[in-house]
This record gives structure tokens, C-alpha cells and sequence, in this order.
């Protein structure tokens, strides 16, 4: 067991961490694969919380992220947006979730010349991934004491595709009769989300449409430094992880803001049904933010990222 | 006289033979005529203000106006009447209002009537702040231009067994060049810096790819203009944090869509945006991109300002840049001054009231 380091070490979370490696290796046959043993944690430990990968341009694997996805069927990409008191924004208030599917869709790589100058490219919607994510989607909101889903699409001009998304999610709402079920298109959504983002709660979608609302609404809240991001796996595994990048230039530096990953592991801790652990570790975040004396640099301070933690870690300790 | 005068002379002239009399009038009293498609709903209300408001500042448009709710024709398909048709074709410029959609009419959507019969390959939106319509934002200046014909709006869908469907997104090399090249000619045109190609290619390889190969070699032959290349996520990702930093934005159908609704969200919505289209031939309608507003229609309610932003678009398009400068500036004084605004800017004045007051600044300016 790695030396903690983390606010939930020192605060008594009970977790215990197993570190692994996922960079890809070549397995029997050829085929790329995540090493073994990073397999056979996560299979067993069902939970992950994962920091930034690089890709490497021209190392012949795929994109690490997109092995992780294949390997544990993670259908589900959720973020939680919640406005930052104290990390100011031209927004506050916004406190929404989106729920993109990230399977299928216009994400599925298939793509054909028809003739020179001319090129398909396929969006696939099943039926059985529509419904998968529809259902993930509110049982969430029931879980976490979310109002209503909204499905977004464009079955007005994707009459089939979309058309099919949009009906299973209206079958698995009947399910669901507690929680408020609507349907907005893509366009509108992008149009009201950027004049008044707090009529939204939590919204379900298709892959591309989830790629860019996912990241349209982290810059509402301030960015990729400060959002967190799930992803939800068949066989209850579930990946936690920070969604910027790995910030060479300032690595090794203690510049770094870890926000994003904290946030991330305390979503972690909330699936894992460790409430207590995890609003208390968010409330030391969110007030150190707030208190604006010691931040890291990309949150306008000039504290160092042990100071910053450190800072955390005293506050956890207080609230106990 | 000198050889080359008198040949330019006897070009002119028979040019003025060679061309329709109705637009050689048009030439020798120096109006231009522009078909006037005022919709549905508000449509005609502020139709009228925009043509009170060009009286008021003197632009030489000659109004013609049409209907374009679709009929049948010959062989029972659907086209507009062909008095639209014949005036756009001749005019070559519309200024258009809303239109309903009807849910059960059985004909298709005028908007995409209209599209398909003029080739309108580029809708264009410029976003800018309004100085005294409050946003979240200020100083945003930026152009959206979207490929309006292919891309994921394509059409072709198909079942592939129950349960499993597929929708198909074509790129052709093009379209692509098109609006590409439409894109720098727009930067150029109007003293812009900069052309933003916005892509997946990182995921959409041959697709996204080859829309984003044309973009690179059509910028080779606007080397006074910047190009570079932004994946769809990060624009929006960034729009929302620092939309400053955007100046003409190109990209394929449904990023357009996203993209352009987006824009027109930080700026103040659709009350307040204008829009271009722009086709083959030389066509180029104009329009408002809010909806019918029945609930307010003909009661004085309306607010005028996209179609007249639409329509002073329309008028730098057409090289009238004098009168497009003065009614948009009528236009953006009159709501930073607060006095006389409609209901949806925050005021309580009839549109007939906002509209007098913009035709009296425009008169004050001349």
C-alpha cells in the first residue's frame, strides 16, 4: 500500500488503494491489451479512480481511454456540474448532470470512401444501448435526489436513429414515474444552457451529443481542472477519473491543482454508498476554494499543490 | 474617343438591352430589388418595420413581395410557387421571416423547400454583444458558417435488424471546398483575422477528415488570413469560458447547428440574432431565426431586431455598407439607451413605438 497522500488517507476514508499501471501491452495473438494485472484488480475491486493518460502519437496502440472503455464495457460517462463558490464564472448556480452513452452512436468508427470525394460515416443507435443508458440515467437521478431527466436529440432530423434513443428512453420513464421525464433538441439546449444553465438537472444523450455538452457545461463551472467525471462499467465497475490533461509542462513541479481528481474521488466515494466521507471531503474543497487563501495557480492563487492539499487535509480534519 | 472608353461604353449598353427591363429600371433609378418573404406569425409585423426603418434611412430596396407556403406542382411534387421562385431567381437577394412548420400539411419543411431549391450551402451567423441587452458576456464578436447540405443532415437512415439502426453522415470533397472557400472570402470581405476549422477528425477520421484537408488547402490561397483547426469539444469547452477568442468559425452541418445556436445564446438568443443563407448563383435569403410567436401575433408586441439585423447582413452583402452601418447603429443605440425597448428586451414599448424610434435616429444620423 502506497504511502497516503490524499485528503482520504489522512481523514480515515476507509479505503485502500492498489495502484496499477494501464499503459498497453501486446498480448498472445497480437492483439493490444491493458496489462494483466491492472485487469485483475479492477476486476476484482470493481472500482477505479484513474489520473490523466498521454497518447502517444506514434506508439501503435489505440488511445489508452478507449481500451479501458472497450475492456470494461464503460457505457456510461457522467459529470456532475456544480457551480464553485469562489471560482468565479460567468455563471452561478449551475448544479446539472450529464449522462452521455458512450458505446455507440456517431462514435462507432465506421467509416467509408463511396468514390473518390465522397465519404460515409456511420451512427450506429441500438435499441438495447438506448434503453441501458436510459435506465442508468434515472436511476441516477432517483439515487442522488435528481428532479428530471431530459432527453437530448435530434429526432427531428435523425428521425430513426434519434427517433429509436428517444423512444426507449420514453419506456424506461414509465418506470420512473417519480422523477419528471422531457425531450429537448441538441440546438435548443446549447441555446438555453448558455442564458440560464439552472433549468437544467440531469440530462441523457447519445455519444457526440454528450462529448460536446459534457465539455460545454465543464466550462460553465471553470474548466477541466475542476470537474469530475464517472464512468459507469457492466459487472458494476465503475471508473473515476479527472478529465485534463496530464499538463507536462508543469509536472514534477507541485503546481498542479488536483480538484479535479479529488472531486472525482469523492463522486467515487458516493457510489460506493460513503456519504459522510464524501461530503465532508467536498466541503473542505469547496471552503478552501471559497476562502481564496491558498489556491493553485490556475485558480488565481500561488499556493503549492502540498500546500493547497495540506490545506484541505486541515480543514477534513476540523470537520470531524 | 479613346478606343478602350468607347468599347467599355458599347458594353454597357448593350448590357442595359441584353437585361430584363424590369431590373434595367431597377439599375436607372439605382434601386435594388429585394424579394420580401414576410412569414407567418409576427412575420409580417416586423417585416413592415424593417421596410419603415429602410425608408426611413433612404436604402434604394425596391420590396417585392411572396408567398412561399408550398404547393404541388406538376407530377405531384412539392415546390414554392413559382412567383417566389421567378423573383428570387431575378432578384437574386430575399429578406424572409419566420415560417410555421406544419405538423400534419404532408409537404416538407419551407426551410428545407427553400434550401434545396436555391442550393443555400452556407448559413451564416454573426454573433455580437449588444451593448445594453445584458448577457453573461460582452465582446463577443465572432461568425459561425455552417455547410447547410450534407453532413449528418443527409437523411439516410436505415434499419439494420430490429433494433439496431444506422443513420449516415456523408462529406463530399465538394461541399467541403465550398464552404471552405466561402469562409475566406466571407474573413476577407470583412476585414476578419481569422478561420477556425471545427472537426472531430480525431474520431472521425475519413469523414471529419477530408472536411478538414479542404479547409487546409483552400486556406493555402488565403495566406492573409489565419487558419487553424480546433476539435468541436474544446470550441465549446472554450466558447463558454472565453468566447473572445473566436473570430470565424467554418465547419460541417451539425456542428453548424450546435454551434450556431450556441453563439446566438451568448449574444441574447434568437430575438436578437441575424442569420444568412447563402446559395449557388449568386442567391442569398436573409432571416430571422426565431419562431412564429403566435401567442403574440399582431398585437404590437413583436421585437424586430433579428430581422433587421438580418436585413442590414443583407445590405453590406450587397455592398450598401453606408446605410447598413447607420440602421445598425440606430438600431444598437436605441437599446443601450433603455428608453424605448419591446417587452423581451426588458422594456414596455409596442413595436411600432421601438420601431418610429429607430427611424428617428437613422433620420438624425444622415
Amino acid at each position: 500500500m502506497p504511502p497516503g497522500r490524499l485528503p482520504g488517507e489522512v481523514f480515515r476514508a476507509p479505503i485502500r488503494w492498489e495502484e496499477r499501471n494501464v499503459t498497453a501491452i501486446k498480448g498472445p495473438g497480437g492483439k493490444w491489451m491493458i496489462p494483466p494485472d491492472a485487469k485483475e484488480s479492477m476486476d476484482r475491486s470493481k472500482i477505479g479512480l484513474k489520473g490523466p493518460l498521454k497518447t502517444p502519437i506514434a506508439a501503435g496502440h489505440p488511445s489508452m481511454n478507449l481500451l479501458l472503455r472497450k475492456t470494461f464495457d464503460l457505457y456510461a460517462n457522467v459529470r456532475p456540474c456544480i457551480s464553485i463558490e469562489g471560482y468565479k464564472t460567468p455563471y452561478t448556480d449551475v448544479n446539472l448532470v450529464t449522462i452521455r452513452e458512450n458505446t455507440e452512436g456517431e462514435y462507432s468508427g465506421i467509416e467509408h470512401v463511396i468514390v473518390d470525394g465522397v465519404v460515409q460515416s456511420i451512427k450506429l443507435i441500438t435499441e438495447e444501448a438506448s434503453r441501458r443508458i436510459a435506465e442508468y440515467a434515472f436511476e441516477y437521478a432517483r439515487n442522488n435526489q435528481r428532479n428530471s431527466v431530459t432527453a437530448v436529440h435530434k429526432a427531428n432530423i435523425m428521425r430513426m436513429s434519434d427517433g429509436l434513443f428517444l423512444r426507449k428512453c420514453r419506456e424506461v420513464a414509465e418506470n420512473y414515474k417519480d422523477i419528471k421525464f422531457t425531450e429537448m433538441y441538441l440546438d435548443t439546449v446549447c441555446l438555453n444552457m448558455v442564458q440560464d444553465p439552472t433549468q437544467f438537472d440531469v440530462l441523457v444523450m447519445p455519444n457526440l451529443y454528450g462529448d460536446i455538452l459534457s465539455d460545454l457545461c465543464a466550462g460553465l463551472i471553470g474548466g477541466l481542472g475542476v470537474t469530475p467525471s464517472g464512468n459507469i462499467g457492466a459487472n458494476g465497475v465503475a471508473i473515476f477519473e479527472s478529465v485534463h490533461g496530464t499538463a507536462p509542462d508543469i509536472a514534477g513541479l507541485d503546481m498542479a491543482n488536483p480538484t479535479a481528481l479529488l472531486l472525482s474521488a469523492v463522486m467515487m466515494l458516493r457510489h460506493m454508498g460513503l456519504h459522510d466521507h464524501a461530503h465532508k471531503i467536498q466541503m473542505a474543497c469547496f471552503d478552501t476554494i471559497r476562502d481564496k487563501k491558498v489556491l493553485t495557480k490556475d485558480l488565481g492563487g500561488n499556493s503549492k499543490c502540498s500546500e493547497f492539499t495540506a490545506e484541505i487535509c486541515r480543514r477534513v480534519q476540523d470537520l470531524e
